[in-house]
């Protein structure tokens, strides 16, 4: 690791875009910077499944182009990190599966055209959990991806290789997809702001669908900030989707906030931070206290169906998840591996395409979707969001904002979570918000040393609001992360191992 | 709920996927265990809650009868696992 | 059919609507075509891809319930029904499970004998049609014994009108006219080109037989494989004979699928029941739920036309048409509308119909320029049935016209003066004509004499010619028989 790290990569995005605008730094510089810096660790991180160098290059030309044809881009040059789930058109897309390991997409996502349109640069696809499928990104079929903070430990998932490139400066943003916490939790793992917006904000066209009703594209950033611009240029009703919503965006990177006078606060009494150990309490506390301090008003408010939420959640997602991957057959694209009848051709080719994790879960989804059991999970599984997102409507009679948990621990070593169910529970204070619908995000707010860690990990809190309420809740984790500023105090080691 | 155990092979061909003996036992097991977490439900009155199948509540989005330009035939059956002309080919299918 | 049993029958139709592009993409809808080329990642089931809803689609399924009489719920949904197969690129078909588009309804039909009757319907549903599968190597292009298959997705996510009828159907003809009916008024409404040969029309029997007078069920059969209306109606009677034959012999009908072998002229069991699908609907949840508005519904019931039952209700019971001319003027369009025309300007729908339905249908076929394309207006040929009607002009003339019109003579009034065609029915001016033809062919008056009463045919004939038709053929007649029998 002779390459000193770079200047013009460590900068936020905003930053970025601003030098890039105003012709300090072109598109160009900070993509052969960003590439080099890819070359020389992403052997130890392994963020990228593909490393885009070449429509990287074509692009930030390009974006250098607009400029110098003055256009005002809100992205302009800034490095962007694609999980390998969204299309881009002519590049592989793999979804961290060996069943798309060499399909190319003939299309491009709408939410990474929105980015692109804005100015990114999109260095490469970040691995994943196999079709998002997972906590830690130990289920992607195709690479592994090490924590930049202590390699020895998962980034989190499913968006794990999203959340490292950009805590490792591989890109500024990552563009991530949380079905049940996979931007939240990775968010929380690598020192980010993880944000998942309203279900419904971003399209989801191009988006290789896990659970259609749970899906949400959102970013990975390393500041509020960051996280707004990406938002501001990717939210809003796309014709492609039809369950993109249509209604006004209001902007979010203009209306942050500096202190949250007048906004109340729930905190969740269901949420017991004691059970998390005594480290992580001790954190959670004076996170909720900063809140306090910056003037909001904190009040308590019960999630009587909190506990519900992670098998509300297992049943619903794999039961879209049995029907969503079923296209994977090996008649148009994909792996094939063949079979004396198509029978048995489908039956070969998705068990070697198809990973233990997504085996899992299309099995309890089809079973759940089976005659017979269809009113007994599926519906009541329905039934019990309905009464989970009803918590949320009366918690928000209280308030205007929900803190708590982003994740019950900081990142775990590989390997660490060997059942299936303990590995689901990592999504315990995620689901809830995703079964709602609900805009939520995670926020740097400390580091804690793991039991038998070598250094200090970081631990993100979660904020939520009630549907729609992005700007308040940008604007509130904003204000907290500018009051505390837990992300600066420590560096990856990918970075130290360079500098 | 129903407290059966899951007959793996029937769900696994339902949902196409070639099993091996230890996976019927490992995933046998494994979803086994899922479904006594899940049965937790069973403590909810569900009885008179509507069931939400989306958590959007937009209606009649449609679009209008318009021809839109569509991909090259080409550059799809370039990725097709077998092709024959200007066809996708797939192994004989058993009627069932 | 013994007659201790009697036949239920319950239709299934898919009917492939006539729509510019697919039903949840932009491609082109259009039969045929080069093999995929009519694709996009939405019909192709590509990874990411998302259905959109084609807004045509859905009035033209409200359009149909509302011309069959059925209800409009507030609510539909769009739901997945899941299964395998390599035709159908998502292995999963978007369809409608418990909240359908439209609910009952009925198909009003009728006989050849003019009997009318009505079959009421389940429901109507939107749903997306496969590709195309092509069977190689088995020589004869079926599944079985095949080696491979090949695929074509130019059809894959047409939109499709599932409509599902009660088992109210007693024979093959009730189970052909109710088709009939049904194809017509799709027709009439714009909603399909209705081409079993297309496959744009395609239907399912179910079948059953009890005891005469029995108010259950028997156990039912579907049929499948049937590929035009005279192989339904085949398939439903052999269905029925085979029933007949397996109860009368003391054995037990199987639920089961059973496919049409037209070569043959037998059904034979393609799966038994045992083995049934297990669908797995749930909702759909890319789509977002259907509330059709009764402000769309009542604009929908403007535009309705008039529906092939209602006509044929029109032209049998109020004009007094037989069924025969009645089916004729209904099926075929051009000829419909123009008769209509033509009853509006004379008043008389009789005449109307035997001049539209015969020598204007055969100038029309003979020189295939359409009846309402060509240049006899209908208000002209309402103009020569007034002259036919006040015994102005004889048939004769009258077929004359016809042609002379066809060539466009314009209005038969104005050449009938000109030319001075007006039938004579001065009896000083055709009775010395009768003598006159009496006189030179009295061999034939002998014959007559003697017996061979048809001979007075020709004898008429022959004063007509002589008045260059203008005579009045009844006054002809009665002169003549006069003129003989003394």
């Amino acid at each position: 690791m002779s390459v000193p790290m770079d200047a013009r990569i460590e900068k936020t995005a905003s930053e970025i875009a601003a030098d890039v605008r105003a012709r300090r730094l072109s598109a160009v510089e900070v993509t052969e910077a960003t590439l080099a810096h890819v070359e020389a660790v992403d052997g130890l991180i392994g963020s990228y499944l593909t490393v885009l160098s070449d429509a990287a290059r074509e692009h930030a030309a390009r974006v250098d182009e607009r400029i110098r044809n003055g256009e005002s881009l809100s992205l302009a040059g800034v490095p962007l990190a694609v999980k390998d789930n969204m299309c881009l058109e002519s590049t592989r897309t793999t979804c961290g599966s060996k069943i798309l390991e060499h399909w190319i997409a003939p299309y491009t996502a709408t939410a990474v055209a929105r980015l692109l349109d804005a100015g990114a640069v999109p260095i490469g696809k970040a691995n994943c959990d196999e079709f998002a499928m997972g906590s830690s990104c130990e289920n992607s079929a195709l690479g592994v991806t090490r924590n930049p903070y202590d390699t020895s430990r998962v980034p989190g998932g499913s968006s794990g290789g999203s959340a490292a490139a950009v805590a490792a400066y591989e890109a500024a943003i990552g563009l991530g997809s949380d079905t049940g916490g996979s931007i939240r939790e990775p968010g929380a793992f690598c020192n980010l702001v993880g944000f998942k917006p309203t279900y419904g904000r971003v399209s989801r066209y191009g988006l290789i669908a896990f659970a259609s009703s749970l899906d949400q594209i959102g970013p990975l950033a390393r500041t509020v900030e960051d996280a707004a611009l990406v938002y501001d240029a990717m939210a809003g009703y796309d014709p492609m989707d039809e369950t993109s919503i249509e209604r006004a965006v209001e902007p979010a990177a203009g209306a942050l906030l500096d202190d949250l006078k007048g906004v109340r606060i729930g905190i969740v009494r269901d949420f017991d931070t004691g059970a998390l150990g005594a480290e992580l309490d001790a954190l959670y506390r004076q996170a909720y206290r900063d809140l306090e301090q910056l003037g909001a008003e904190l009040v308590e408010v019960t999630l009587p169906t909190a506990d519900y939420g992670v098998p509300t959640y297992y049943l619903i997602a794999p039961a879209e998840c049995s029907s969503n991957l079923a296209r994977f057959d090996g008649v148009r694209y994909g792996l094939r591996v063949d079979g004396e009848d198509v029978q048995a051709m489908y039956d070969n080719t998705r068990a070697a395409g198809f990973g233990p994790e997504v085996k899992r879960r299309i099995l309890i989804g089809t079973y759940a979707l089976s005659s017979g059991y269809y009113d007994a999970y599926y519906v009541r599984a329905q039934k019990a969001r309905t009464l989970i997102a009803r918590d949320f409507e009366r918690a928000f009679a209280r308030c205007d904002l929900i803190a708590c948990p982003a994740a019950s621990c900081t990142a775990f070593e590989f390997a660490a979570k060997s059942d299936p169910y303990s590995m689901y529970l990592m999504d315990y204070y995620t689901i809830p918000m995703s079964l709602a619908g609900l805009p939520a995000l995670s926020v740097p707010c400390g580091w804690s040393t793991p039991e038998g860690g070598a250094v200090p990990m970081p631990v993100g809190l979660q904020l939520c609001t009630p549907l729609f309420g992005e700007r308040l809740l940008l604007g509130a984790a904003h204000a907290y992360e500018r009051a505390t500023r837990h992300a600066s105090a420590r560096k990856p080691l990918a970075q130290e191992a360079r500098a | 709920m129903p407290t059966d155990t899951i007959d793996i092979r029937y769900v696994a061909k339902l949902a196409r996927i070639a099993l091996t003996d230890e996976e019927i036992e490992v995933f046998g097991r494994q979803l086994g265990d899922l479904l006594a977490h899940v049965n937790a439900l069973s403590k909810l009155d569900t009885e008179s809650v509507p069931a939400t199948a989306q958590v959007v509540e937009s209606r009649n989005v449609t679009r209008e009868d318009v021809i839109t330009p569509g991909l090259d035939r080409e550059r799809v059956l370039a990725q097709a696992p077998q092709r024959q002309g200007n066809f996708f080919r797939v192994p004989r299918i058993i009627a069932e | 059919m013994s007659p201790a049993y009697e036949a239920v029958i319950g239709i299934e139709c898919h009917v492939e609507l006539k729509t510019a592009t697919k039903m949840f993409c932009g491609c082109p809808n259009a039969f045929g075509g080069e093999p995929n080329t009519k694709i996009c990642p939405v019909c192709l089931g590509m990874p990411g891809a998302l259905p959109v809803p084609n807004a045509y689609a859905i009035e033209l399924i409200v359009t149909t319930g509302l011309a069959l009489g059925a209800s409009i719920p507030d609510f539909s949904k769009f739901d997945r029904k899941n299964y395998f197969y390599p035709d159908m690129p998502k292995d999963y078909q978007i369809s409608q499970y418990d909240m359908p588009l439209t609910v009952g309804g009925a198909v009003k039909y009728w006989l050849e004998d003019g009997t009318t009757k009505e079959c009421r319907l389940t429901r109507i549903h939107l749903e997306e049609d496969t590709g195309k599968s092509t069977h190689a190597g088995s020589g004869d292009g079926r599944i079985a014994g095949s080696e491979y298959s090949l695929l074509d997705f130019n059809r894959a996510g047409v939109p499709l009108m599932e409509c599902v009828s009660e088992p109210e159907l007693r024979s093959p003809q009730e189970a052909i006219a109710y088709l009939e009916s049904l194809r017509r008024t799709l027709l009439a409404l714009g909603v399909s080109d209705v081409k079993m040969e297309e496959g744009s029309l395609r239907c399912d029997a179910n079948v059953s037989v009890r005891l005469a007078g029995s108010t259950e069920l028997g156990t039912k059969t579907e049929i499948k494989n049937m590929n035009s209306f005279r192989s339904v109606e085949r398939a439903i009677a052999s269905e029925i004979e085979r029933q007949i034959e397996v109860l009368t012999s003391g054995g037990r009908v199987v639920q089961e699928t059973r496919g049409w072998d037209e070569v043959n002229g037998v059904t034979h069991s393609m799966r038994s029941k045992e083995e049934a699908h297990d669908y797995r609907y749930f909702p759909d949840p890319d789509l977002v739920p259907l509330e059709i508005s009764r402000i769309d519904v009542d604009r929908l019931r403007t535009t309705l036309p008039a529906l092939p039952w209602q006509r044929f209700e029109r032209y049998t019971a109020a004009y007094g048409l037989g069924a025969k001319q009645a089916t004729q003027l209904i099926d075929n369009r051009s000829l419909g509308t123009y008769f209509d025309r033509v009853v509006e300007c004379s008043g008389n729908p009789q005449q109307s119909s035997n001049f539209v339905l015969g020598d204007l249908a055969r100038l029309a076929n003979e020189s295939g320029v359409a009846v309402g394309d060509s240049q006899v207006l209908p208000e002209h040929l309402a103009e020569l049935i007034g002259l036919v009607e006040g015994k102005r002009i004889n048939s004769t003339t009258a077929k004359a016209l016809v042609e002379r019109m066809w060539n466009g003579a314009g209005s038969p009034a104005a050449i009938v003066d000109r030319e001075g065609l007006a039938q004579t029915s001065d009896p000083a001016t055709i009775e010395p004509l009768v003598d006159e033809v009496l006189a030179a062919h009295s061999a034939v008056v002998a014959d007559y004499r003697a017996g061979k009463t048809n001979a007075m045919g020709f004898l008429v004939g022959q004063v007509m010619k002589a008045s260059r038709g203008k005579a009045n053929p009844a006054l002809v007649n009665d002169l003549v028989r006069e003129k003989l029998s003394r």
